[in-house]
């Protein structure tokens, strides 16, 4: 259920443009869905302003906290904004004692988002856990400019599979796979990642999710020499490029490691531009290389994205 | 004067919130804590930075560093441990890119340098003179010195009295020495500082500090150790203040140390501040800076204070 909001909050304050605005926003809608939790403010500006991939920093009011916390944006509609959320500390409890009519301190939109192709071409998004929020919005975004777009959802367990119904719904064909066999496939998504993107005739990979997995896919990616995006996290103090905490170490052209902020340079980077072994992320699950079949037109970073 | 008397109040317009912090002029006494503003291109997609009294930038060194790898941060109860390693591009291209669109800004810039040695701070100074829009310098003294295993400069009075001479030889504008507060007599520390040249003071950079996972046993940040900041530290940041403003009233006094209300800005100026700088709270709030100056303006025209500046080292005694 959504509530209309009471009244107009207070404008929120920022610059003309497209950059981040602080604010006020009154919330109109927070529910529980399965292991997670989905929580909607009205912020039509800010709504204005977002793009899939990018995110907001919600004040939290948690005893003895200071620094806000970051949360990637679900999807916006109707001048409302959506996050959602998985408890795992005092600044996400404090979260779940926020009431629709009660108003959140928030700051967005924050960050890169998602390139675009430029080509019409088939999309594959692989999701981890509630990674799939921001990638559902993806994925409309991908379908109204014509693409194709392919799911590959996974999750340790049934109930922290996000949008199993939306997943189907946004698009061609979507593949679940779980750690534990309770729904979909037995097993991790890089399982299935090369038989789908065959199947699929995938051209760009889109990944959310947390970071072993994201190697995991970046690596099989590299592998497939399919492009691929991932959105990176790391532990963030401010999400507006001024702490220099966020950092992933990232390959320059020039061959040298840099260290580049997420919350800034981030947090979509190209999965191939990751120095993967300066990151304390492990290796993922390691995948059985199968022979190359007939694959479909590859296409680098530069031409689909400029 | 403390009390709150609306007999008393004047018109904001009136209320002077300019500042001499060692000769740079300031149109107000916020300003930033350097490492929580980076070079204010980040912060001014917020709001136009060039409102505050004077920008202190991130530390630049004179080759460009990666800093640590991650986790870089944690937060603690109150406060925050940070260890970032100095990342920064190098002197040169700070020069180049960034002092560039600061010097378009217009606002007074406080350039905070380090080195691990010596002639490495002499080095980026160096670079640095002759340079225009740079208001002053702030030294990094809380960086560790190779030629002393690793101990920080700001630990000693004799490496701090030497990196002091050493940048104030080729400066050409005022120079800050930014104190760590772990040491036993900071007051001591100080008057090295003032004696070997410096214009003033940064007081105080973090306290070290250290946390570990219970589950894993793993500190929870790479470094091991931090830099502890926010409100946390702040008793501790005001009684260095108050310390070294007695030991050393002519030291010009940048006051800082998890200040983010405009009653942590008056505490910091009471105890001898000439201008506060906010550090970690920038983190929670980006346009906390702006709405200070703002905040800090009501705060004395509801009071009748008609300067900031009166304000300055005004601890009462209880008898």
């Amino acid at each position: 259920m959504t509530v209309a909001p009471k009244h107009r909050p207070e404008a929120p304050a920022g610059r003309p443009g497209d950059g981040p605005l602080s604010g006020r926003f009154e919330v109109v809608d927070h529910r529980k869905e399965g292991a997670y939790r989905v929580l909607t403010i009205s912020a039509p500006e800010l709504a204005a302003r977002a793009k899939p991939g990018q995110f907001v920093e919600v004040g939290v009011r948690a005893p003895s906290t200071l620094l806000r916390r970051p949360f990637s944006i679900a999807n916006v509609g109707n001048g409302t904004l959506t996050f959602v959320y998985d408890v795992h500390g005092d600044g996400t409890e404090w979260l779940t004692g926020v009431r629709v009519h009660d108003h959140l301190d928030v700051i967005g939109p924050l960050g890169v988002p998602f390139p675009i192709p430029k080509q019409s071409v088939a999309c594959m998004l692989v999701a981890g856990g509630y990674g799939s929020a921001p990638l559902f919005w993806l994925g409309e975004t991908l379908q109204k400019a014509g693409m194709r777009v392919d799911i590959i959802n996974g999750a340790a367990t049934e109930s922290r599979l996000h949008g199993i119904i939306d997943a189907k719904r946004a698009s061609s064909t979507v593949a679940f796979t779980t750690d534990d066999g309770s729904y979909g496939t037995h097993g991790r998504v890089t399982d299935v990642l090369e038989e789908r993107i065959e199947a699929c005739g995938t051209t760009v990979v889109y990944a959310v999710g947390p970071m072993g997995m994201l190697r995991a896919v970046a690596e099989e990616c590299a592998r497939l020499e399919v492009p691929c995006q991932v959105s990176v996290e790391e532990h963030m103090a401010c999400g507006v490029g001024v702490c220099w905490t966020c950092i992933l170490p990232t390959i320059e052209p020039d061959g040298s490691i840099k260290n580049r902020r997420a919350c800034l340079d981030g947090p979509v980077f190209s999965g191939n531009r990751i120095a993967w072994d300066e990151t304390r992320w492990a290796v993922g699950p390691s995948v059985v290389p199968e022979d190359e079949s007939a694959a479909p037109v590859r296409h680098t970073d530069e031409e689909l994205f400029g | 004067m403390s009390q709150l008397d609306t007999d008393r109040a004047i018109a904001p317009a009136d209320v002077d919130l300019s500042v001499d912090l060692a000769g740079v002029a300031m149109a107000n006494p916020i300003t930033t804590a350097s490492g929580c503003f980076a070079s204010g291109q980040e912060i001014d997609r917020f709001f136009d930075v060039a409102e505050l009294g004077a920008i202190v930038a991130k530390s630049i060194t004179i080759e460009p560093r990666e800093g640590l790898p991650t986790p870089r941060m944690h937060e603690t109860p109150s406060g925050m441990l940070n260890a970032i390693g100095l990342q920064n591009p190098g002197v040169d291209a700070w020069i180049e890119h960034d002092l560039a669109w600061l010097q378009g800004k217009g606002v007074p810039v406080i350039v905070s340098i380090a080195g691990k040695s010596v002639d490495e701070f002499r080095q980026v100074a160096e670079k640095l003179a002759g340079r225009g829009g740079i208001a002053a310098l702030e030294v990094n003294l809380s960086c560790p010195n190779v030629a002393h295993r690793g101990l920080v400069f700001a630990c000693q009075p004799g490496p701090s009295e030497a990196v002091i001479k050493a940048v104030k030889e080729v400066a050409d504008v005022p120079i800050l020495g930014k104190l760590t507060p772990d040491v036993t007599d900071i007051a001591e520390i100080a008057r090295a500082v003032m004696d070997a040249g410096a214009d003033g003071l940064s007081l105080i950079n973090t306290t070290l500090g250290m946390a570990v996972d219970p589950e894993t046993g793993r500190p929870r940040i790479r470094n091991t150790f931090g830099g502890l900041s926010g409100p946390a530290i702040r008793p501790m940041a005001v009684r260095a203040v108050h310390q070294v403003h007695q030991a050393r009233p002519d030291a010009a006094i940048i006051g800082m140390g998890g200040v983010r209300t405009v009653e942590d800005v008056v505490e910091m100026v009471r105890v001898g501040a000439s201008a506060v700088a906010i550090g970690t709270a920038n983190f929670a709030d980006p346009l906390l800076t702006q709405r200070l100056v703002h905040e800090l303006r009501s705060w004395l025209a509801a009071r009748g204070i008609r300067s900031i500046a009166e304000l300055r080292g005004t601890v009462q005694p209880w008898s």
